[in-house]
């Protein structure tokens, strides 16, 4: 069972409250800005996502969807 | 016959509002209308309403602002210095575009002042007391009759434009004891309140009630929309009494409770020869420009005697109107004082036989 | 596939202006994910305040209503009094609520008005750029306050939810944060009941959340969240106030 994380990138802020709560560590900055002129975050390891949601729940802009097959 | 029966003002005014169909009321106590708020409170849960006694004036107004959003009839009253609390709210109201009641029960200014009637929030109510570019149609009852009748159609109106109504009293008015008769007013045909903040129900948009414009030309456009709707109100809403204005050479400019005072005058006067003639405004805003302008022109009209409970505030009203044509003279006890009809003779003769 | 977490419906698809790192949009989640699972978006009416969240009403999926500066609680009043029916909540800053709307917070409190009050404190004026709030602590820098809040000038900062927690009408407050999943699922608990409480038709309800402002306190979202619990929960202790609302369902 794979789970697939979906970042709307252009509505991150680069806060990095996910980055922070990720259990698995495996949240990063993106080196490339989004639209607002941020550098959004993205995952870097998706296979070693354990599904926690942390990252989703923390968002303040609603950024993150998790879903698994 | 139709039944006569003997109220008093600020409780005439309250049963009135209920009649129209008025459903809840917020309010705090100040004299002289506190028979208002003491009526709502017995009557209202009787007809099925809400009466909340606020904390202020200014959360009575809020309470208001609240239902009226929601799609409630809805209306607050208080005297002078409550009034200057509520600014803040008729100017939401306003740029909200809710419609609302608010009725002044005019006392002696400035600061606390005094407790009789007076009619020093003229300005206060015509220019709009709160912030940015605003109108609130204003009516001014001189009798009972007239007051319970504008009551019903203060929300009318009010409904009709999504703007707060006045209705203007002076402490005589909400004080005395006069007969009325309850007549069923025929009510306008009116919009249904689509836009009321009471809970989507069902509705696939969600309703949100705002003055806020935060860009400068949308807030523009806004400004602009409402001022559609003050033209649509001149137009529509104007409304004043003439008396003996055929022939006068004075013409006495009075409301609310000077007008009558004026009245008694003009009989008076008139009974010793003087052709003199009453104009007297209902609705203070929009007010009855062109008709006096119009009266200006005529050759017979010598001149105009503005009579206020005030230091002289519709005075500039009628000068406007007047435009220079005629000269405007002014006749007005303040702070609480009424005029008498013989002073108000006497101002009246004085002009007259200036104009001779 | 199934979902695992997406965004509440309680919401609408307007991008929040809200700065990086501030809490507002992490409470504005809460409240539309409860509002969502409590099938109470359709019979919702929000008050919205003046402050940073003045847009509020462009973001829960419910009607809304624009107060005026303070007055929220005046509003609700106004709605929930003609609707008893609705869910009325208000949304308010700590200038909002504890400074210029004292009197309507206390007095709807009083009143017992059957409303939830959910209060950002974030111990600053975040929309005009950093003033002190009375919620300011002392010491704190604020523009207004550019020494640091001094007691002997400004007085000790107000703890709204032990004040309100004196009156009868008000039957749950609780003081909850939402810096870590934990906490956050906590807040989101005292959300739930909060708007519980008010359906049972108990009484005011009343939820401070202390809240980042990372941009006025000068500070990185991370940085400005270990600020608040050092600093912010020392002073305003987390946790149920007072709770007389028995149970609910």
């Amino acid at each position: 069972m794979a789970i697939h994380l979906h970042f709307d990138r252009d509505l991150c802020k680069g806060c990095q409250l996910c980055i922070s709560l990720c259990p698995k560590h495996i949240l990063a900055l993106d080196s490339a800005p989004n639209t607002k002129g941020y550098r959004p975050a993205c995952c870097t390891d998706e296979a070693a996502c354990i599904g926690c949601a942390s990252c989703a729940k923390i968002c303040p802009d609603s950024v993150i969807t998790i879903t698994k097959d | 016959m139709q039944k006569r029966e003997i109220w008093k003002g600020s409780e005439a005014i309250a049963e009135a509002a209920i009649r129209a169909g008025c459903r809840c009321f917020f309010g705090y106590p100040i004299t002289p209308q506190n028979e208002i708020p003491e009526y709502m409170s017995r009557m209202l849960p009787q007809a099925g309403g809400v009466f909340v006694q606020a904390e202020s004036e200014l959360a009575a107004i809020n309470m208001v602002y609240g239902a009226a959003a929601s799609g409630v009839r809805a209306m607050t009253s208080s005297s002078s210095p409550g009034i200057s609390l509520k600014q803040e709210g008729i100017s939401y109201l306003v740029g909200a575009q809710l419609p609302a009641v608010i009725v002044n029960v005019m006392r002696g200014g400035p600061g606390l002042g005094s407790i009789q009637p007076s009619q020093g929030d003229y300005y206060q109510a015509t220019r709009g007391g709160g912030n940015g570019d605003y109108r609130t149609v204003t009516l001014a009852p001189a009798t009972l009759q007239e007051a319970v009748d504008l009551m019903q159609d203060a929300f009318d109106i009010a409904d009709t434009y999504r703007n707060p109504v006045m209705v203007l009293a002076d402490g005589l008015i909400g004080q005395m004891m006069e007969p009325i008769v309850w007549q069923d007013r025929p009510g306008r045909s009116l919009p249904p309140k689509t836009w009321a903040a009471e809970g989507r129900r069902g509705r696939t948009h969600n309703n949100f009630v705002t003055s806020l414009y935060i860009g400068a030309e949308e807030c523009e456009e806004h400004n602009l929309e409402l001022n559609r709707k003050y033209a649509a109100m001149e137009a529509n809403e104007c409304r004043w009494e003439e008396l003996m204005t055929e022939d006068a050479q004075l013409i006495l400019v009075a409301f609310g409770t000077p007008a009558r005072v004026a009245e008694t005058a003009m009989r008076n006067l008139r009974q010793e020869g003087w052709n003199v003639g009453l104009l007297r405004p209902i609705t203070l805003w929009p007010f009855p420009t062109a008709r006096i302008r119009e009266l200006a022109g005529k050759s017979h009209v010598k001149a105009f005697l503005d009579v206020e409970m005030n230091l002289g505030q519709m005075l500039d009203d009628v000068n406007l109107a007047v435009n220079g044509q005629r000269p405007v003279h002014f006749y007005g006890r303040c702070g609480g004082a009424v005029p008498h009809v013989s002073e108000v003779e006497q101002a009246a003769q004085k002009v007259l036989e200036e104009v001779q | 596939m199934t979902v695992i977490y997406q965004k509440t419906k309680g919401l609408q698809d307007t991008p929040l202006h809200y700065c990086p790192g501030c809490g507002h949009g992490i409470v504005h989640k809460l409240i539309g994910e409860v509002l969502e699972e409590l099938g109470l978006l359709d019979t919702t009416v929000g008050i919205c305040p003046v402050g940073c969240a003045v847009f509020a009403g462009s973001y829960f999926s419910c009607d809304c209503i624009e107060a005026a500066h303070g007055r929220a609680p005046a509003v609700a009043t106004g709605v929930k009094r003609t609707h008893p029916d609705q869910c009325v909540f208000t949304y308010q800053g700590d200038g909002d609520l504890a400074s210029i709307g004292t009197a309507e917070i206390v007095h709807a409190a009083m009143r017992g008005e059957k409303i939830t009050t959910i209060f950002i404190n974030n111990a600053i004026y975040g929309m005009t750029g950093g003033q002190m709030a009375p919620t300011t602590l002392v010491g704190q820098r604020a523009t207004t306050a550019p020494l640091g809040r001094d007691p002997a000038q400004a007085g000790w900062p107000i703890r709204m939810a032990e004040m309100l927690s004196t009156l009868e009408g008000l039957v749950y407050a609780e003081r909850v944060c939402v810096v870590d999943i934990p906490r956050l699922n906590k807040a989101k608990k005292a959300i739930k009941r909060a708007f519980e409480l008010q359906m049972a038709g108990k009484g005011f309800t009343f939820v401070e959340v202390l809240s980042p402002c990372p941009t006025n306190w000068g500070m990185e979202p991370l940085e400005a969240n270990q600020w608040l619990m050092e600093h912010m929960a020392a002073y305003y202790p987390l946790g149920v106030v007072k709770d007389t609302g028995g149970v609910t369902g």
